[in-house]
């Protein structure tokens, strides 16, 4: 602590100091330093002169198109079912629903490939659910819907914990006020708790997106690698660097960058401030 | 001096029994930390050089690194401290050449390719013509990584078009899509199919498509420990290392 800082504490008439503690400041800029460097790294060193050609090659089109589409059904089946699950965990009493919160959260902790061999197991051709599945047709390994669903399997639980903590500290009073001048316990959802969490809704929902949209490990174990059907831009940025001309990997790295930044910078923040 | 170690090969289709140096004359100088980067298919008969080296060696400390070959030579590229690199074709290596990075490589095995089926063969897969037909999955290594670009020679060789459901990152990662069920059939290295043992069964492909996949091996200039490096590579070409080589399948390097 400066003696600065300590004289400021004694003074009653400064006792409440408008200045941010400098120690709390230096910590953040390296804190932002440490975000900042290695995306600086990635411009910085990026071959400028062959982006043009690299983005209008048919498999970065493919990739970027992928990645695009999979994330956004990732994001829109992680609501379908992690809304009503979120709520379920936040105000129903049940027995296990501790387990069921650690199960989860488990893809959160697993390492990404262990999560697509266990989709494997369980869904592949030889899996628990995957081998019935497998005798009427259904396959999902090495396809598109494979894709989907690992990305779902690996951000879903940002979007249901996020969600949870959200359901649970809403006000129930206003429920319970809607209910009694005769709203239906749908009505009061839309209308009520809805708006309610909305904040962390949006919060949990872009959380979850951008958690598929960067996934690797599971997509490239459960679905694979074949460009125009399960090649996101992740898997095709990984191909790139093992390849003869890795620095082609940066220039698709700065597109998925960009187009992170891009959904990120336009979340205004009094959109996610609880009013 | 010359005598023959214990673990000697008299393997069928590795010519005459090969003359291996002492090691202990070089054990002194392989001692003290090491690290070898080396391609996925030299796993595990690395591993079993390691296992024999604890022994005539126990000074040494040897650290494995291994993955696809591309990566790995990135890796050195930007700076990793690796003593020695073992990749499993010469393009890769030439990206450490070019940039005078390692000294001068030396080849130090070859090996083959093989058609890895499930046990059984439950598909009837006979041939690289039979990897076209449309009720296969079938799955490869990519074409960025060795494996991928020698399976792509072997098909272009046979005249056959494959239609894979993946493009794997490196060789290991398509025997076990194969060994787990998910695929019926890839090409990968004979010694990958030796070690599937007996969760995968082989299919030979005829010498006139076949591949020969040499392995080049190279001291980084940088390397932290040289003495070690050199005796290393030594013992891969002609000592314990290759007698390792030898019995997970791998052919000696050209004389």
């Amino acid at each position: 602590m400066s003696p600065e800082t300590v004289r400021t504490r004694t003074r009653p008439e400064a006792a409440i100091s408008d200045r941010p503690p400098a120690v709390a400041i230096a910590a953040a800029v390296v804190g932002g330093l440490f975000f900042a460097l290695p995306l600086a790294g990635l411009v910085w060193r990026a071959p400028w002169s062959s982006v043009a050609a690299e983005l209008a090659s048919q498999p970065a089109r493919d990739a970027l198109r992928l990645s695009m589409v999979t994330s956004l059904a990732a994001t829109a089946v992680a609501l379908v079912l992690g809304v009503p699950l979120a709520w379920v965990q936040a105000r129903v009493a049940y027995p296990g629903k501790r387990v069921v919160r650690a199960l989860t959260t488990l893809p959160m902790v697993l390492p990404p490939v262990v999560g697509g061999v266990a989709l494997l197991l369980a869904l592949g051709r030889r899996g628990i659910v995957g081998s019935q599945l497998d005798r009427i047709g259904v396959n999902l390994p090495f396809t598109t819907a494979g894709a989907i669903l690992a990305q779902t399997f690996v951000a879903m639980p940002f979007l249901v914990l996020t969600l949870e903590a959200a359901f649970r500290s809403a006000d129930h009073r206003l429920e319970e006020a809607a209910r009694t001048l005769g709203a239906t316990r749908l009505c009061v959802f839309r209308r009520v708790t809805l708006p309610l969490v909305a904040p962390s809704l949006l919060a949990g929902t872009v959380l979850c997106w951008a958690r598929a949209l960067g996934e690797f490990g599971a997509t490239i174990t459960f679905a694979g690698n074949l460009e125009g059907r399960t090649q996101t831009l992740p898997l095709f940025v990984y191909v790139k660097l093992e390849g003869s001309n890795p620095e082609s990997a940066i220039v698709l790295s700065l597109v998925l960058l960009a187009v992170s930044l891009a959904v990120l910078i336009s979340l205004r923040d009094r959109w996610l401030t609880v009013r | 001096m010359l005598t023959v170690s214990g673990c000697a090969s008299d393997q069928p289709g590795t010519g005459p029994a090969p003359q291996l140096g002492s090691d202990s004359s070089r054990a002194p100088a392989l001692t003290g930390a090491l690290t070898v980067f080396a391609a996925a298919s030299l796993t595990e008969s690395f591993s079993d050089l390691r296992a024999t080296l604890k022994a005539s060696a126990p000074g040494l400390a040897l650290t494995y690194s291994f993955g696809a070959s591309g990566p790995l030579v990135s890796q050195v590229i930007q700076g990793a401290p690796a003593d020695v690199i073992a990749t499993a074709d010469e393009v890769t290596m030439k990206r450490l050449t070019d940039a005078s990075l390692v000294e001068a490589p030396v080849i130090f095995a070859r090996n083959q390719l093989e058609i890895l089926v499930a046990p059984g063969n439950p598909r009837g897969v006979k041939a690289l013509a039979d990897l076209a037909r449309s009720d296969l999955k079938v799955v490869l290594a990519d074409d960025t990584v060795p494996a991928g670009r020698y399976a792509a020679e072997a098909l272009a060789a046979a005249g056959t078009t494959v239609s894979p459901v993946s493009r794997e990152v490196d060789v290991k990662s398509a025997a076990a899509k194969v060994i787990l069920g998910e695929a019926d059939a890839t090409i990968v290295y004979v010694t990958d199919v030796t070690a599937a043992g007996s969760r995968g069964e082989g299919i030979a492909i005829p010498p006139a498509f076949n591949v020969v996949a040499e392995y080049p091996l190279a001291i980084v200039k940088e390397a932290p420990n040289r003495a070690a490096a050199a005796a290393l590579v030594e013992s891969l070409v002609e000592g314990a290392g290759q007698d390792a080589l030898r019995r997970r399948g791998f052919l000696p390097p050209p004389r």
